[in-house]
């Protein structure tokens, strides 16, 4: 299995020599393979490729391309897919702001694009499309399954944290949404802070019971570190994006006990998850994180809809990603009318594995069929 | 506020202050006594956190991993000076900029390279772990104090290296008269390398000390950069009292800013949006007070070449 | 290594504000290398005018647009150049007037495209989805922007200069990325590329030859402006500033015109830019930016009126080819630009066209 990892290399190289033939599938994918925050998009470069890989078809060309975290560079580079590799299907992106900056317009020039990662809520809303499907979540699905799962274990005064960007605040009003109560207090960073010195102090002059914070990648490694040396006695929530199997490994001891929201978990019991956790580990040596899962999931949904039609007919191709047919790996997988996911969102808590390195392990569903508030605005 | 806040506060600005001026003094060292303007100074920041990470995590030994961390960020400073910099020291900022541009792409992604895109891991030694309990049941992390306590330690030792030994006479001595040094027969090139890694050295420390409180990860040099420039500039160019000066400054109003300026903004405004109006300005108050610092004292407040 | 050569050029020390860049031409002088200089420059803007009408009429539009991405950055890059190269300020910021520019385009057609005012109080002012409303608000915006930014920052010089335009467009940076109402960090789209009375703008090739306009008619603005008495008394404050002071003109007021002019043409390319790609963000403010467009000036050759058009495309190539090739893509471009600054030192348009000057 060790030609998988050299797999996707190996288009990359071969991008513009692949000869095509007239029936073949061409998928373009952008995602971030360089610059920090570069594991999510490696993961759901690995996850896609591995479905494909298992899918056995040879018919189906994947192209990737590195966008290096930059919207006008993802920009260009759809253009590049769509006016002289003519795909088909558009995928891969990991972060909100580089998807509006690509999603509007190559739904518009007829292209599919299938959300691997990211959910803003104008795609789910007024922008929604009916050639753009999120396989993912929608940005407030696990905040507000926290809020939720929170109010039922009883905390009665959460202080809530995030960036003071688009999606830390709606990641604050998702959360305020589901919860209901009262907060204590919210705080807002910088973006890309890495101090959080001054933060924790104000939390821990503030009276709350609980955190929940949501500091995606590097700002939660920073921040779950030094919350542990400042010897502040509270317990901490938040959503799977501070907590990935990369995250925590890198945060180490001070991540344990805390608790997480995910659509997925690697220890999720069912078949095609057992599968996908199983060929993962094979294939990469390594346990996935849920942006694996979730390019696990796009590839197979791709897959299936391709047993149905091509996407030349894209009534019948749309059509048959609409019914999501297929198995995934979290269980049941429905789309709601805006083309977003209606999921399970689950509970997990991050324990000390059997090699005594941080694990998460599943605890159980907070929120059942979690649909985002967005689908009304949606005219499809 | 309270008092314990502030005070708390206080120590968190001084502390970022003290890692600050890790940075700030090689910047200033090396533009003070080379003339060079190095943007890839982060990269050695860099570079001593990886190596301590690295080494910790197969030596089981905080202490040795920080002392691999600052060898490497050292010895990777003189190699690069030996092959790159020194072709640019008589040549315009210009190409400065772009050639130190270039070194922390290559940094970066070389970094990526071997280590992977994922965050490595490093975490303090557990006897260092903990807090104190300060006057007024204040509870400070030990390792952060730690942190204020190298800063002071370098700070004096830099302070006699400086005005004490015969290479902080050699690097005085270019400091004011490039020329003169030269001919008085002391070795230039080799002060040069020397200089230089002395400067990634303590970049190194700083990368290694703080990497253990924040994210080991690619890039992660390059905001403390953009901060360490400001503090320069701030201080003056070439001045070590300056960098002092100016990191503490920085380190204070950046900290302080955070935390008083959304609670200032509440006592007028609804509290989500006087958070979301506070943070917008905390960030920008730095550059702010650079901004209105450099408009009245246009070579900062201690400038050496004045 | 010459290590005890006089090194005072590059401190604050010396008087000449520019951090040197004495090696680039005065604009005026007579042209030893007339003949492969202009054969170069023709070349170089023939073939940047005539392979995207030819991939327009074979069918690649894709190769149209990225014609357009180039040309744009080369405008932003000719405004950086007049302020570095000709005017010897270098400035760390001019992303800030790039993605100001950006943003006039982004809010003016955010605003008509919801038909909300910008704002009511106190005149009603609406939104506008003109290309010729956008460019002027642009350039009144930029130029009050560069006005006030370079009245300040040309107080200070050298390092100095470099650090406090950083600080300035840093301001800008997070002030957009933090600011809810247009976008924030996600960024403003624009769903409508903005349009000029009787041309379809959305037409890849028109498109492409409003950019190639605006390129042409910026370098030939640079290239008069540095003809006229401004120019040479713009190359003498570079150069000497003390002498034009003796001859009875402050260079102050000669450098804060042409930082504003340079401020413009880069805030111009901005809002061409938003507009190709249907979409601004506070990228386009970032330091990064800033970084790249001074690399593409150096990389073309500084002070050169083609430098940025040769340095913006070979940049733009090799983002593009080495990105399609390896992950690792940046550690090579990083070699490349290393090699051309340590190995070439007068840029593409130095290797290609020969020197500027009896150097």
């Amino acid at each position: 299995m060790k030609k998988i990892t050299h797999f996707g290399l190996g288009l990359l190289l071969s991008s513009s020599l692949v000869t095509a033939h007239a029936d073949d599938v061409k998928i373009g994918m952008i995602t971030t393979l360089s610059g920090g925050g570069s594991h999510l998009g490696v993961d759901v470069r690995d996850g896609f490729m591995l479905a494909i890989e298992q899918s056995g078809r040879d018919d189906v060309n994947v192209l990737i391309q590195d966008d290096a975290n930059r919207p006008d560079l993802a920009r260009s580079l759809a253009n590049e897919f769509m006016q002289r590799d003519n795909v088909d299907i558009l995928t891969g992106i990991i972060w909100s702001n580089l998807a509006m900056a690509v999603v509007p317009a190559a739904v518009r020039q007829g292209t599919f694009y299938l959300s691997p990662n990211a959910g803003p809520s104008d795609l789910a809303g007024r922008m929604c499309h009916e050639n753009y499907f999120n396989v993912a979540y929608q940005n407030d699905n696990l905040h507000g399954a926290m809020g939720a799962y929170m109010r039922e274990e009883g905390y009665e005064r959460p202080i809530i944290l995030a960036p003071n960007y688009p999606a830390g605040t709606d990641a604050l009003a998702g959360f305020k949404h589901l919860y209901e109560g009262e907060v204590v207090d919210e705080l807002y960073t910088q973006m890309g802070q890495t101090d959080y010195a001054a933060e924790i102090a104000q939390i821990r002059a503030s009276d709350a019971d609980s955190l929940f914070f949501f500091l995606p990648g590097g700002m939660g490694i920073s921040f779950m570190k030094q919350w542990e040396s400042s010897g502040v006695d509270m317990p901490i929530f938040g959503a799977a994006f501070s907590f990935d199997e990369i995250l925590i490994k890198a945060v180490g001891s001070a991540a344990i006990g805390a608790r997480n929201t995910s659509l997925w978990a690697y220890d999720l019991d069912n078949e095609a998850n057992h599968r996908f956790v199983e060929g993962f580990r094979e294939a990469y040596g390594r346990t996935p994180t849920l942006y694996a899962a979730q390019g696990y999931d796009t590839a197979n949904l791709i897959l299936s809809a391709l047993d149905v039609a091509h996407p030349d007919d894209q009534g019948a191709f749309r059509e048959a990603l609409r019914a999501a047919d297929f198995d995934s790996v979290r269980g049941e997988f429905r789309f709601g009318p805006n083309h977003h996911p209606i999921q399970d969102i689950y509970v997990r808590e991050v324990v000390e594995g059997d090699d005594g390195e941080p694990t998460n392990r599943l605890l159980g569903i907070a929120v059942e069929d979690i649909q985002d508030v967005y689908f009304e605005q949606c005219q499809m | 506020m309270s008092v314990t806040l502030l005070i708390e506060q206080l120590l968190n600005g001084v502390q970022l202050g003290t890692m600050l001026f890790l940075m700030a003094s090689g910047l200033t060292l090396v533009f003070g006594v080379m003339g060079l303007i190095n943007l890839a100074h982060g990269s050695f920041y860099m570079v001593g956190a990886y190596a301590t990470a690295a080494v910790t995590a197969s030596t089981g030994s905080f202490l040795v991993g920080l002392g691999a961390g600052i060898i490497a960020a050292a010895l990777v400073g003189a190699l690069v000076e030996l092959i790159v910099i020194r072709r640019l020291y008589h040549r315009p900022h210009l190409d400065q900029v772009l050639a130190t541009f270039a070194l922390i792409l290559i940094f970066s992604e070389g970094t990526r390279w071997i280590f992977g895109s994922s965050p490595m891991r490093l975490s303090p030694p557990s006897w260092l772990t903990g807090f104190v309990t300060l006057p007024g049941d204040t509870r400070y992390p030990i390792y952060r104090l730690m942190l204020i306590g190298v800063g002071i330690t370098v700070s004096i030792a830099l302070y006699f290296l400086i005005s004490k030994t015969r290479l902080g006479m050699r690097i005085r001595a270019g400091e004011s008269d490039r020329e003169m040094i030269g001919a008085l027969g002391v070795n230039i090139s080799k002060l040069y390398t020397l200089v230089f890694a002395l400067g990634a050295g303590l970049a190194g420390l700083a990368g290694a000390l703080v990497g253990a409180l924040q994210s080991v990860q690619v890039g992660m040099g390059e905001p403390v950069l953009i901060l360490a420039f400001v503090v320069i500039v701030i201080g003056g160019i070439g001045s070590i009292k300056g960098a002092l000066f100016g990191a503490l400054l920085v380190g204070l109003v950046d900290t302080l800013g955070r935390v008083y300026l959304p609670i200032f903004f509440r006592t007028f405004m609804p509290p989500s949006e006087a958070s979301g109006v506070g943070a917008a300005l905390a960030a920008m108050l730095i550059y702010i007070l650079m901004a209105i610092i450099l408009a009245f004292k246009p070579k900062g407040l201690f400038s050496a070449h004045d | 290594m010459t290590n005890n050569t006089p090194l005072t050029n590059n401190t604050g020390l010396s008087k000449s504000a520019a951090p040197g860049v004495a090696n680039s031409g005065l604009a005026t002088q007579p042209d030893n290398h007339f003949d492969r200089k202009g054969l170069v420059q023709i070349v170089l803007l023939g073939l940047l005018f005539l392979v995207p009408v030819a991939a327009y009429f074979l069918g690649h539009i894709y190769y149209v647009n990225l014609a357009s991405r180039i040309t744009i950055i080369a405008m932003a890059a000719v405004g950086l150049n007049l302020a570095i190269g000709y005017g010897g300020m270098v400035s760390f910021g001019h992303a800030a007037y790039f993605g100001l520019g950006g943003y006039v385009a982004g809010i003016s057609a955010y605003h008509a495209f919801n038909f909300t005012p910008f704002m009511t109080w106190p005149v009603n002012v609406p939104g506008s989805d003109s290309m010729l409303v956008v460019w002027l608000v642009a350039i009144l915006v930029c130029a009050l922007l560069a006005l006030a930014i370079g009245a300040i920052s040309l107080r200070t010089t050298g390092v100095y200069f470099i650090m406090i335009t950083l600080a300035f467009a840093q301001m800008i940076y997070y002030f957009a990325n933090s600011w809810p109402t247009y976008g924030g960090e996600d960024g403003l789209p624009i769903y409508l590329r903005n349009g000029l009375p009787g041309l379809d703008t959305n037409n890849a090739l028109t498109y492409f030859l409003i950019c190639f306009f605006g390129l042409v008619l910026a370098m030939a603005i640079t290239s008069r402006l540095m003809k006229s008495r401004f120019g040479a008394a713009l190359t003498m404050a570079r150069l000497n500033d003390v002498r034009l002071a003796t001859a009875g003109i402050s260079p102050y007021p000669i450098r804060l015109v042409a930082f504003v002019i340079s401020a413009v043409i880069t805030g111009l390319a901005g809002a061409l830019y938003a507009d190709l790609n249907g979409f601004v963000s506070p990228t386009m403010l970032s330091w990064h930016f800033s970084g790249e467009l001074m690399v593409i000036v150096i990389l073309g050759g500084v002070g050169r009126l083609y430098g940025p058009l040769a340095g913006a495309v070979l940049f733009v190539m090799m983002e593009t080819l080495l990105g399609g090739m390896t992950q690792y893509w940046q550690l090579f471009l990083g070699l490349v630009l290393l090699g051309v600054v340590l190995f070439a030192k007068h840029g593409v348009m130095g290797w290609l066209a020969g020197r500027e000057r009896n150097e």
